[in-house]
């Protein structure tokens, strides 16, 4: 068999965090009753006439900056006509001739090292309703809670050579959205959406081979699944002698294959024109300028400034920034506390450990800065040991109790009084005198066990390296 | 670009609309004498003229981004030509 080269180019549907819908004043709200958060513009009902969303326009800006993309100074919106009754004004509008955002590049980091995927262009549009096929009554019900829900589609290049890669570039992607807040990008929700454009060609030919188009993908497992699926099976066709198709197929991931669903020669024609209901779009300097002004520090830039100014492992910057709400607890936090490297260790360390075990995703930490900064400060003052405090910690993550309040409460304060540690420290002694002479036998270890049963009796409230220490002088 | 009865045909069906023979002829006469005007004005030159892109000299007439719509679903659902549940009801999309 003959070495083949897989090209993947990515189309990404998000829906934008806007309060409303892109050309009317109904809810963007996910789910709610069918049919409640509609309007006679967005079910297009004659006479109704969009208006646009600004906040639209200023997202997708956003996104497009975030991308390094041309912004087009002067945009418009086009329709894309086909009759399915998702669109019940039997068209979507769209941008075809001047999109809002053009030629980006975003970097993304797999095994092989870092590489550039090229942003083609960024357009703005409306979203679809949702059908739902009623086998009893044999017809097809729908909800256009999500018609007119905003949208941007973010068209890459043909510059993915793997499942790897397309996957590392739709989680920078979501990670950049997410980062300047123009979407939730929550894929269960339908947030984020991919079509897949997919062709092989003989390694080292430099002509594109016949690409397809996969739809239906809502996963990255299904992507990257769907990914290896359609290579092998257009691999299959050229072995075979045979040619590839151009044709649109849909993913069925429970099948773990993909099927046709039109080909080239019934392929649809739009019929594009001008959206003559909404006047152009005009982006001054001056509202540019305002946008970029507003765009947070990203991903990149924050890791390499944590491992900078706080001396924070690149491995743990990693982590700390791999989502928005992370790192926003991480400098909130050591604005009130200082201490980087300690505040690092409870976010990667603990929080990370009590998310795994409530399979709870990390956008939605609920722990309060000024409540960490406290019981880091707590353990620094020596009021609670590291044991005591991993406990509150549990506490502050699932009840939000108040550290001190909670410390005080169930008397887990360390016993300051010298005089009562020596005092279960002589009983130890006492007790155990097969350790001590172990100990003093040489076996330096023994005195592990002592330490131990004194923690025991105090109920852990006492620090460890204290006890150590008045534990070797009263041996 | 000439307008042939094929064209008529094709457009009709992207329409989804049915002519009648005598539909069919007047549509493929004012569609010819519609584009013949438009060839016309290919004749001018237009190098330095920036394509209109809409008919009004206006630009950047937004929204705010505010709820202003609340549950209408009972007066909206009065178009439907049928309707379930709260739903929309139309004739089955797939087979």
């Amino acid at each position: 068999m003959k070495l083949y080269e897989t090209v993947i180019g990515l189309e990404v549907h998000v829906e934008l965090a806007t309060k409303t819908k892109i050309f009317c004043g109904c809810t963007t709200a996910f789910g709610g009753a069918p049919n409640t958060h509609i309007c006679p513009v967005c079910t297009g009902m004659p006479g109704s006439l969009p208006v646009l969303n600004k906040k639209v326009v200023e997202y997708a800006m956003a996104a497009g900056l975030a991308c390094g993309c041309e912004i087009t100074r002067r945009t418009k919106f086009d329709r894309k006509n086909y009759f399915y009754p998702d669109l019940p004004k039997a068209y979507q509008v769209s941008q075809l001739y001047l999109p809002i955002c053009r030629d980006g590049k975003i970097e993304i980091e797999t095994a092989a090292g870092k590489k550039e995927i090229g942003i083609h262009e960024i357009h703005m549009e409306e979203d679809a309703g949702k059908l739902i096929h009623d086998d009893w009554d044999d017809c097809t019900l729908i909800d256009y809670n999500r018609c007119g829900v905003p949208l941007i589609e973010i068209v890459s290049n043909p510059d993915m050579r793997s499942a790897e890669e397309a996957v590392a570039y739709l989680e920078k992607l979501r990670l950049i959205l997410k980062y300047i807040g123009v979407s939730d990008c929550k894929m269960q929700e339908g947030a984020l959406r991919a079509d897949v454009n997919l062709s092989v060609r003989e390694m080292g030919s430099t002509e594109f081979g016949t690409r397809t188009e996969m739809k239906n993908l809502n996963s990255f497992k299904a992507i990257a699944r769907a990914i290896e699926g359609e290579r092998k099976r257009q691999i299959e066709v050229l072995e075979y002698g045979k040619k590839v198709i151009q044709e649109t197929r849909r993913w069925d991931d429970n099948k773990d294959t993909s099927f046709s669903m039109r080909t080239k020669e019934d392929a649809m024609d739009y019929r594009y024109f001008p959206e003559p209901d909404l006047v152009p779009v005009e982006i001054d300097e001056e509202w540019l300028t305002l946008i970029k002004e507003k765009e947070p520090e990203l991903r990149d830039a924050k890791r390499k400034r944590y491992q900078e100014e706080y001396q924070i492992p690149a491995y743990d910057a990693g982590i700390l920034t791999a989502s928005k709400r992370m790192a926003d607890l991480f400098e909130e936090t050591i604005q009130i506390c200082g201490k980087p490297k300690e505040v690092s260790n409870w976010l990667m360390v603990e929080t990370m450990r009590l998310l795994k075990e409530a399979e709870q995703d990390v956008d939605d930490i609920t722990i309060p800065p000024k409540k960490l900064a406290a019981l880091i400060e707590m353990i620094d003052q020596g009021k609670i040991n590291r044991t005591v405090g991993k406990e509150v910690f549990e506490h502050i993550f699932k009840e939000d109790v108040d550290p001190k309040e909670y410390v005080r409460r169930n008397g887990l304060s360390i016993n300051q009084d010298d005089g009562r540690l020596r005092e279960v420290i002589q009983s130890v002694i006492q007790n155990n005198p097969q350790s001590v002479s172990d100990y003093h036998s040489g076996k330096k270890k023994a005195i592990g066990y002592l330490i131990g049963q004194t923690m025991f009796y105090l109920k852990g409230k006492a620090d460890p390296a204290k006890v150590r220490m008045l534990m070797e002088a009263e041996l | 670009m000439i307008i042939t009865g094929e064209t008529i045909d094709y457009v009709a069906a992207l329409a989804k609309i049915q002519l009648s023979e005598e539909e069919r002829l007047r549509a493929k006469k004012d569609l010819g004498e519609i584009i013949g005007y438009m060839e016309r004005m290919n004749e001018l030159d237009t190098t330095d003229v920036e394509p209109m892109s809409h008919a009004f000299p206006l630009s950047n007439v937004f929204r705010e981004d505010e709820i202003t719509n609340g549950d209408e679903r009972e007066a909206m659902l009065l178009n439907a030509p049928n309707q379930k549940d709260g739903y929309f009801v139309v004739p089955k999309t797939v087979e």
